[in-house]
Order: structure tokens, then C-alpha cells, then sequence
């Protein structure tokens, strides 16, 4: 039974379901009479809507429903977890190409996509703006109606916010090198295989909603807000998602369906096709320019950091993306001067929004690329300048947060004895080494409940959404370990908001850590119950009985807990119940609203062969460490950190939208839109932990799904740099790209 | 197209089973394997051959049901993941993608599984690089490649030679 406990990796929990077709996802949940809906859209980005005529399409035969903006209630919902900016539908004007002007909704798909192509749309074209220097010109048209930020001096620019983070005096700082550059990071795409799907369902006095969602909290408060409904009327079913990596966080379409449900008063569904997703949620591009000071010894000086993201035509996350992915951007280095401008910048593209790193990985890009840049200036080897420079733990690194909360030299040193740092190289080879440091999450709120059935099963009600990181297990684990319950006897129920108490969000690798701790607490709050029971039968205090991992220790004797609550439930049976309540409160004061739970560190090593003749990168070895804490599930562990590290190649090497003119996306889909394949990966891949049980979580855990996705790029860059001589400051590192950089290569 | 699309009456074998269904004419085999005979685990993603997540058995070859027409498959045995484990339990591939960790979100794995049965079927014994090539077409978002392919080396293995 110990194979199934904290430390140990038992098969997944739900992973029978997912080998043999029986899980259920989102699209596969069909209720009877559900109608299908189709959306409709325009054929470029920015539009203004002169009139739309639903007659033709409402002459299909089994077609129930067109809707427009103008039968919604007036004016038309917006929401957004920032800022409510979004509609429900377009309104006068599109502002991204994909947005819907009308939802059909028909007695089947071939109904509903026929309908769907009657809906005449009159529109007339608009000025757009698709890049950062077309946003911020000053005669760029305004993405925004200044009317949603009353009081704000940005509203009449396309500047969404400023982040301003520093410390030290960056003017005054004297370096004897100063290296500055600029860099930049494209639009990518979360590209989850699972495409967005939603379904509503009149329920009673109230209304259901299926959703793809991370958060199913955060989409009950959207729902009751558009509706008018009190929550207890709003039940949001949130099945395991297909992958999220951050692009199911926040509602998109949901309150859309809902009204589309409310209005037929049948089931509705939409399942988006994967181009729809690719307009449905990206992760915002990025240009950096980067001034890096650094003594002769190798001692950093200052870093001045100015990112501008480029965030789509509605908030949804996105700035708070820009502001705290931005925010450890100087790295987990003691620099004393520290400039960091970051800002949203709007325009009419997709909505930009959390992706997996949530705006780290861009300025990491930048600032340890420049790093590398700095050693070279100075002729000192990459390693040792990191090395020189790393916060050892407990150094306030970021002035006013949580101190370096982790050994991350040992991180460091692994990593580069992995990749064999100082080892000669063939020919065309070359090795690159960056870390990645994120603030993990700032507040947070996770409730659950564990019951201990008569018989010594367990139910854990947790609202986090297992979407592949594995939190089913790692709470069955927690349950089973404190329980002393086999694993197969805990069932983990989530995602059903009438049934499992509130969880904030499953984002910013959160769950293990905070709701994780949450779990623990609620077995413990079973633990002194059942003390207390054991107390009672044996006419003991309650002090002289501890019960741990399992087992109730009397002072003569060891007791199961099962006996005991067999014995202490009496004739009637019954259970018992726990309830974890883990709260991190904002502080208004901190610029984040709250200082870290804990940093994701991560150092990734890359060897690199580059082929001078047609641009290819192969990644002969590719390493990367994080600090973990604890693994309380290390093949769980493993398969995150390679899954992070080989999601971090596709914006390495491959991922970026193309945008046209007319602000559509050119490589829409599958076929020109690539992402690794199995013949795409690092001949080596190499995953190792860091676990000296320093976290904040359980049994001295952190979370970790991110971290070996930041530093990627800066890596397999460096590599790069390292074999060709060639520094290339452009993501991804396309063959093509590469093959320009050498070819106009300066001759030495 | 409408309602009143021409419909075909085809007849499947499906994981063992003889199905007569009626077909309309544009329908994929991915449309009636989900919507008309409720076999759920084909997934449906990029509709357009890339992604791998339909991929069934057709005569012993795989697909991408999204490019078949229905009434193409006429006649046709079909292996979908719902017929990969018995009454006796799972199948040797699906316990092996369990035991290596090969699954995370879930979402792409019939599909995965369906690709490696086929490529074993084929090749019993393949190389890391021909499991490799034989998955290419499988996209997993998760990046779970090493433990899918550690989990098909794990099964060619433990195949009698």
C-alpha cells in the first residue's frame, strides 16, 4: 500500500477512464433535445455591424434560433475577470477577427452550420491596428471605448496599463559594461487538443452550464452576474479539461450559450473547432528592450527592463499577465538597480490571456539572453555569471517580496553537470544554460471537504480542475497518507459547483500547494475526531492519542482507523467530516496585491547541432532541473516538467500566428500552425528535481508545472549562439530565421 | 447542407460488432462513430487530418476518421479505443500507458493508443525511431511523447519474439 502514498507514483486516478475512451470530456456530454449551435463570424478584424438578416437562415428547416446582439438585454452584458470589457456578443462594432455577431442554434450540426452561413451580416470595414507600433502610434484608432476607464489618463490611448516595478537607483548606477538589446517574443497559441466546448441547460428556476473552464467558480460568479441570478441558481459543470496550460482560465463564450439556452429554453451546445480556439485564446506577443549593467567581475550592476506586450481587443487576464509575468523579470539574481516598465498594449487581435508561464517566459527571453550577451562583453563564462549573481536562499532579491525560498545553486549546478558544461564540443555544436524564476500564486481561496465513510473509504470534494497535471492523484494521495485508506478507495469529486465547496482558480501551479494544504487540513480536522472517538472508547484524554498517516496510537497499543470508527460510529454508521479552508488574503499594499506563495525555479541546459546549410536546430540533449520541494508524485512530477519543457520548444522553434492585413490569421489551424510531434523532440531529455521538502504545501512541497517552460528559449538561443557565433533576438528560431541570421552573418 | 440530406443505409463492424446505420452522404466515419452510435472516444480536434486525436482502426489500417466519409466505410471492420480492452481487462497497450505515466490530460490517447496498436500489429518489434515516425501523427499538447513511446517499447518488449 506504501506504492500508493506521498512519495511514490501509483497510476493515475481517472487514468483507466482515459486509456479505455470512457472519460468524459466536455464534447461528449450530450443532454436530450440539446440544440447545436454554430457561430457566426466576419471576414476581417474590426468592423462596424450595420445590420444583420437572420430571415434566410431562419428558413432551415430545424433551425430554433438566430441571435444578435440586439436580442440581449440592453445595454449587453460585458465581463472579464479585469476588466468587463467584453460583450456577451459584438456590439456596433467587431474588434478581432472570429469575434461572433449572431449564435445559431438548430435540431442539428448541418442545421445549424447551413443557418449559419445564411446570416447576412452588412458591415463596413475599420482601421485596425494588429502590431505594437501601429497600437501605439498616435493617430492609431482606439481599440477601447474610453467610456469603460472613466478617470484614466491612458483611456485615450491604446495603452491598457503601465507596470512600474523597481528598486535602486537605475540613472545613477555606475557598470563597467552596459549591454542593451531588443528582443521579442511572437503570438503563440495554447493549442489544447481539446477545443473550447460549452453547453447550457434552463435548470429549474435557474441554469447549468458545461464548460471547458479551468475555473468554475470564477464562470458561476460570470454566469449569475450576466443573468441576474443569485449563485445557488447558477450550476457550472466543469469535466476534466482536454488540456487547458492556462487558455481555459476565464469565460469566453459560456454567458453567450446561456442566454442562446434561456431563450429556446432547451439545451444548447457549442463546441468550438480548433480555429475557433485559435481565436478564442493566445498568449500575448512581446518586444523587449533590455539594458543589462554588470561589472568587470561579473557582478550585475542594473537591470533595465521595457516590455511592451501586444494583448488582443479585450482584457479577459491579459494585463494581469503583463504585470506579474513582467515583475520578476531581473531573475532570481541580487541586482541592486532594478528598472522594469512593462505595458498592455491593445489592439484588435485575439484576446491575449494566461498561457502556461503567464507572461514570464517573453522578458525571460530577453533578460537572459542579455545575460549571456553581458558574460561574453565581459569574458566571463555563462555559468559563472549566473552563479556570481544567484539569490542563495533567504536573500530578499525582490526587495519587497517573499525571500529566495529555495537552494537554487543546487538547481544550477545539476543542470550544467548534466550537460557536461565544460567538456569540449564537436563541430556545429553548442550548449546554452538559463534558469527561470516565477512569482507563484499572490492570493488565493481553496475550501474542500474529505469525508471518512463507515467502511473507511474516503471522498475528497476539491474544486480544482485536473486538466492533466495530475491533481486527482496527488489528493488521493494526501488522503490515502493520512487515512490510511488504500488509493482505490478514495474517490476525488470536482467540478460541479452545487456539490464541491469554492475554489478560486486552478492556475499559477497553485493546486498542490493551496489546495493540497487545504485537503491535508480537512483529513487532519478526521484525524482529531477520530482521536477523540479513541479517547472516548478507551477512556483516555484526548492528548494521549495521536493519529497519524493512518494509524490511531494509543499509549499501550496501535489501533487501525478503521476499527475505531467502526467502533465510534456505533449501530447507526454515519461518518465523518472534514472541511480545509487554505486563504491567502491580498495585501493592497504589495505591487502584485500579494507577495509569492512560493518561486518556481527552474534551470534548463541545452546541447544544440545546428545545420549551417539548411537552418535546422537539433537538440542533441536537453536537461532541466526545477525546485520542487517535495515530488509527491514523482513520475507526475517528471511528465510535467518535460511536458513544460517541450511545450517551451514550440515557441522556441516553431509556434508563431502570421497575421494578414485585414487582421486574420493566416496559418489558422492545424495544418500551418505546428507544434511538436513526437519527431521533434531533444534526442535526450533529461528531467531531474531538486527536492530538499522547502515549499510551502505538503510535506514540503511547491508547484512546479510551469517552471521548465520558462527559460526554454533562452536556452536553445544561447546553444544557438554559441554554435553559429550568431545571436538571433527573434522568436521562434525557424529554420528559415536561422538560415538568414548565418547567411548575412558579418565575416570574422 | 439540411435535414434533408440524401442518407445512405451502411453497414460496420465496429469493435466486433455489425452495425446497419443510416448515413447522410457528407457525414464523416468521425460524425457516426460520436453522434450516431455514441462511441465517444474518438475525439474530435483539428477536422482536418493533422492532429491525430480520431484516429481509428479501418481493415487493419489507421485513419483519421475526420477524412473518411461514412459511406466510404461501408463494409469495413473498424477498431475504435472502445474495443481495445475486454471483459478479461485492459489491453497489454493500455496498461502499459498507465504504467508509464503516458497519460496526462487524456484527451489524445485513444488515438495514440489506436496508432501504436496498429504500428505493433504491423511491426512487433520496432525501434525507438519507427515508434517514433509511427506516432508522428498523434499530437499530444501535454508533451507526454517519452512516456508513450517508453509504454509501446514497454509492450513490443514483453511481445513473444
Amino acid at each position: 500500500m506504501s506504492a500508493t502514498r506521498i512519495g511514490a507514483s501509483p497510476n493515475r486516478v481517472g487514468g483507466i477512464d482515459r486509456v479505455t475512451g470512457r472519460n468524459e470530456y466536455a464534447a461528449d456530454i450530450r443532454l436530450p433535445g440539446v440544440l447545436e449551435a454554430r457561430l457566426v463570424a466576419l471576414d476581417c478584424a474590426r468592423a462596424r455591424i450595420i445590420s444583420i438578416d437572420a430571415s434566410e437562415a431562419l428558413r432551415v428547416p430545424g433551425v430554433r434560433l438566430v441571435m444578435t446582439a440586439a436580442d440581449l438585454p440592453q445595454p449587453v452584458p460585458r465581463f472579464g475577470p479585469q476588466f468587463e470589457d467584453r460583450p456577451v456578443i459584438a456590439v456596433g462594432e467587431t474588434k478581432y477577427h472570429g469575434e461572433p455577431v449572431a449564435i445559431v442554434a438548430a435540431e442539428t450540426k448541418d442545421a445549424a452550420e447551413a443557418a449559419a452561413g445564411l446570416v447576412h451580416v452588412e458591415y463596413e470595414e475599420l482601421p485596425a491596428v494588429f502590431t505594437l507600433a501601429a497600437a501605439l502610434d498616435s493617430a492609431a484608432p482606439l481599440v477601447q471605448e474610453p467610456a469603460l476607464r472613466p478617470n484614466d489618463r491612458l483611456a485615450s490611448t491604446n495603452v491598457l496599463r503601465e507596470h512600474r516595478i523597481g528598486w535602486g537607483d537605475v540613472d545613477a548606477a555606475l557598470a563597467d559594461v552596459v549591454v542593451e538589446n531588443r528582443y521579442t517574443f511572437p503570438m503563440v497559441t495554447h493549442f489544447a487538443i481539446e477545443p473550447h466546448a460549452f453547453m447550457a441547460a434552463p435548470d429549474g428556476d435557474g441554469i447549468a452550464v458545461w464548460s471547458t473552464i479551468q475555473h468554475p467558480n470564477w464562470l458561476q460568479k460570470v454566469i449569475a452576474k450576466v443573468l441576474g441570478l443569485p449563485l445557488s441558481k447558477v450550476r457550472v459543470f466543469a469535466p476534466d479539461p482536454g488540456g487547458g496550460f492556462g487558455g481555459k482560465q476565464h469565460a469566453k463564450l459560456e454567458p453567450l450559450v446561456a442566454f442562446a439556452a434561456l431563450r429556446t429554453g432547451r439545451p444548447v451546445r457549442l463546441v468550438l473547432s480548433l480555429e475557433e480556439s485559435f481565436q478564442a485564446a493566445r498568449r500575448a506577443s512581446c518586444e523587449v528592450r533590455v539594458r543589462t549593467g554588470v561589472n568587470r567581475d561579473g557582478a550585475l550592476v542594473f537591470e533595465d527592463i521595457a516590455a511592451d506586450y501586444l494583448i488582443g481587443a479585450y482584457a479577459d487576464i491579459a494585463d494581469r499577465v503583463v504585470g506579474k509575468g513582467s515583475y520578476p523579470a531581473a531573475g532570481p539574481y541580487n541586482v541592486p538597480s532594478v528598472r522594469i516598465l512593462a505595458r498592455s498594449v491593445l489592439s484588435h487581435t485575439v484576446p491575449s490571456t494566461a498561457f502556461r508561464g503567464f507572461g514570464n517566459p517573453q522578458v525571460n527571453w530577453a533578460v537572459e539572453s542579455n545575460l549571456d550577451e553581458a558574460a561574453r562583453a565581459i569574458g566571463m563564462d555563462r555559468l559563472a555569471i549566473r552563479l556570481r549573481n544567484l539569490a542563495k536562499k533567504g536573500d530578499a532579491f525582490i526587495p519587497f517580496d517573499t525571500p529566495a525560498d529555495g537552494d537554487w545553486r543546487q538547481a544550477v549546478e545539476r543542470a550544467a553537470e548534466l550537460i557536461a558544461w565544460d567538456t569540449p564540443l564537436p563541430p556545429g555544436h553548442g550548449r546554452g544554460l538559463a534558469v527561470g524564476i516565477k512569482s507563484g500564486p499572490t492570493t488565493g481561496l481553496s475550501y474542500s471537504t474529505v469525508r471518512l465513510l463507515g467502511d473507511g473509504s474516503v471522498i475528497v470534494l476539491a474544486g480544482t480542475s485536473d486538466m492533466g497535471q495530475g491533481a486527482r492523484t496527488v489528493f488521493a494521495q494526501i488522503a490515502a497518507q493520512e487515512l490510511g485508506a488504500p488509493l482505490d478507495w478514495v474517490t476525488v469529486v470536482m467540478g460541479d459547483t452545487a456539490i464541491v465547496p469554492y475554489d478560486q482558480q486552478t492556475s499559477a501551479s497553485r493546486s498542490t500547494v493551496l489546495m493540497g494544504n487545504s485537503v491535508l487540513q480537512a483529513c487532519r480536522s478526521i484525524q482529531g475526531q477520530l482521536a477523540a472517538m479513541a479517547a472516548r472508547l478507551h477512556g483516555l484524554d484526548e492528548a494521549q492519542v495521536i493519529v497519524d498517516q493512518g494509524v490511531v496510537h494509543l499509549p499501550d497499543r496501535d489501533l487501525s482507523v478503521l476499527d475505531v470508527l467502526t467502533r465510534g460510529l456505533g449501530r447507526l454508521g454515519g461518518e465523518l467530516t472534514g472541511n480545509g479552508e487554505v486563504r491567502k488574503e491580498a495585501d493592497p499594499s504589495h505591487p502584485l496585491s500579494g507577495a509569492a506563495a512560493f518561486f518556481e525555479f527552474n534551470c534548463t541546459a541545452v546541447e544544440a547541432e545546428v545545420d549551417e546549410e539548411t537552418g535546422d536546430i537539433v537538440i542533441v540533449k536537453h536537461v532541466t532541473v526545477s525546485d520542487v520541494g517535495k515530488a509527491l508524485n514523482p513520475l507526475q512530477v517528471t511528465m510535467q516538467d518535460e511536458g513544460a519543457a517541450i511545450q517551451g520548444l514550440g515557441h522556441t522553434l516553431m509556434e508563431h500566428y502570421i497575421y494578414d492585413e485585414k487582421g486574420r490569421i493566416r496559418n489558422l489551424g492545424a495544418i500551418d500552425y505546428r507544434i511538436p510531434t513526437s519527431m521533434d523532440l531533444p534526442l535526450e531529455l533529461l528531467s531531474e528535481a531538486v527536492e530538499n521538502e522547502d515549499g510551502p504545501g505538503p510535506y514540503g512541497s511547491k508547484g512546479m508545472s510551469e517552471g521548465a517552460l520558462l527559460c526554454v528559449a533562452s536556452a536553445v538561443g544561447a546553444a544557438v549562439r554559441d554554435a553559429t557565433g550568431v545571436a538571433i533576438r527573434d522568436l521562434p528560431l525557424t529554420p528559415e530565421r536561422v538560415w538568414r541570421a548565418l547567411r548575412d552573418r558579418p565575416m570574422p | 447542407m439540411s435535414e434533408s440530406a440524401a442518407a445512405f443505409q451502411i453497414e460496420l463492424t465496429v469493435n466486433g460488432h455489425r452495425r446497419a446505420i443510416e448515413v447522410a452522404v457528407h457525414h464523416t466515419l468521425l460524425d457516426v462513430l460520436r453522434d450516431d452510435l455514441g462511441l465517444t472516444g474518438a475525439k474530435e480536434c483539428c477536422l482536418v487530418g493533422e492532429c491525430g486525436a480520431c484516429t481509428v482502426i479501418l481493415d487493419g489500417r489507421t485513419v483519421d476518421s475526420c477524412l473518411v466519409l461514412a459511406v466510404e466505410a461501408d463494409g469495413s471492420e473498424i477498431t475504435t479505443v472502445e474495443g481495445l480492452a475486454d471483459e478479461r481487462g485492459l489491453g497489454p497497450l493500455q496498461q502499459a500507458f498507465l504504467d508509464k505515466g503516458a497519460v496526462q490530460c487524456g484527451f489524445c490517447i485513444p488515438g495514440q493508443l489506436l496508432s501504436a496498436h496498429a504500428l505493433l500489429a504491423d511491426n512487433p518489434h520496432p525501434s525507438l525511431p519507427e515508434i517514433q515516425e509511427g506516432l508522428a501523427g498523434n499530437l499530444c499538447r501535454c508533451g507526454c511523447y517519452r512516456q508513450i513511446t517508453d509504454a509501446v517499447l514497454a509492450t513490443a518488449e514483453r511481445a513473444e519474439r
